[in-house]
């Protein structure tokens, strides 16, 4: 089904069905995240990837146009270009352990470590919070930054703080002139 | 969207609810699934969905720009501040000992909860204000443009 999604974004034109189908592709893959028992993931997908961003690319699409330009170029040389890609990831998986063997460096490294100190150190039954917020806090916290520098780099960019100063001094004045102010 | 009585009237009753979730997800995030991240995101959906039902100027009546923006630093603030006071108690920084030092656990449970609160508004912040960004930019549409 992430397949079928996939290919009928890229076979759509109208973005208005593409956003759809995106939103689409983000609940499918939380489902799979699902499976694979990590539900803070497919909490974080189906949150981020299917709420959100979805009401983000529609305030872009109102912005813009809602059918895409009909390609002028060749695909030829993308499509060399994604089936190289496709082919070196390929390579690289088989190098990895099979997916669910016990004895993958992921399953004895720091993750049994992790799961025996938590009940001891910390008393917190969810594991993923407990690394997340004590044992990785640099990380977390650099994350939140991340967010942080993010947000500002948006107001600065689109939504105009000093235009807004000057939206104060003179309230009546038309917005051609606040652009070019 | 004057005339969609139904989606208003389901909007009114969804809002609080996915505040009332978010809340949940954001202070029961060490018992289930969740945290800070979704949470944040979470409750900023409740006040974008009520941006796009009613209108962005009634979603900022609620919650207007500049405390956003301040929210925005105050999450950031908050997390780098709960570290910073656990260095002036005589830990490393992030060392949530510090918060209760008798009982060591009792500590990283508060100081998870508090740097989680604080990841949680940072997130909040930024997604509505840039909604709002995206939002006050928008030429008003009719609904017959969709």
């Amino acid at each position: 089904m992430l397949a079928i999604t996939a290919i009928s974004v890229v076979k759509t034109r109208s973005l208005f069905a593409i956003v759809a189908l995106s939103g689409v592709f983000s609940l499918l893959s939380a489902l799979l995240f699902i499976t694979w028992d990590a539900v803070d993931v497919a909490f974080t997908e189906a949150a981020v990837g299917a709420g959100i961003s979805t009401v983000l690319m529609l305030g872009t699409l109102a912005l813009t146009s809602r059918t895409e330009k009909e390609s002028q170029k060749s695909n030829f040389f993308p499509l060399l270009a994604v089936i190289l890609a496709g082919a070196v990831m390929i390579y690289g998986t088989l190098d990895m352990p099979n997916f669910g063997s016990s004895d993958t460096p992921v399953q004895t490294h720091v993750g049994p470590d992790y799961l025996q100190r938590i009940p001891q150190d910390i008393h917190v039954p969810n594991a993923v919070t407990a690394i997340l917020a004590s044992y990785r806090g640099y990380d977390t916290l650099g994350e939140t930054a991340v967010v942080f520098a993010a947000g500002i780099g948006v107001l600065m960019l689109i939504s105009g703080l000093r235009r807004r100063r000057n939206d104060d001094e003179n309230e009546d004045s038309s917005s051609d002139t606040e652009d070019t102010t | 969207m004057r005339h969609h009585l139904i989606l208003r009237v389901i909007t009114k009753l969804l809002v609080g609810t996915i505040f009332l979730f978010a809340l949940y997800v954001q202070f029961h995030g060490d018992y289930s699934p969740g945290g800070g991240f979704q949470a944040g995101v979470i409750m900023a959906v409740g006040f974008i969905l009520y941006g796009i039902v009613f209108s962005v100027a009634k979603a900022q009546k609620v919650f207007p720009p500049w405390l956003v923006h301040k929210l925005i630093a105050f999450g950031v603030l908050l997390y780098s501040g709960t570290g910073i006071f656990s260095m002036l108690m005589g830990y490393a920084y992030l060392d949530y000992t510090a918060i209760d030092p008798q009982h060591p656990s009792h500590g990283q449970h508060l100081g998870i909860l508090i740097v989680e609160l604080g990841v949680g508004i940072t997130v909040t912040g930024v997604m509505v204000a840039i909604y709002y960004a995206f939002a006050s930019r928008t030429p008003v549409l009719s609904d017959e443009d969709w």
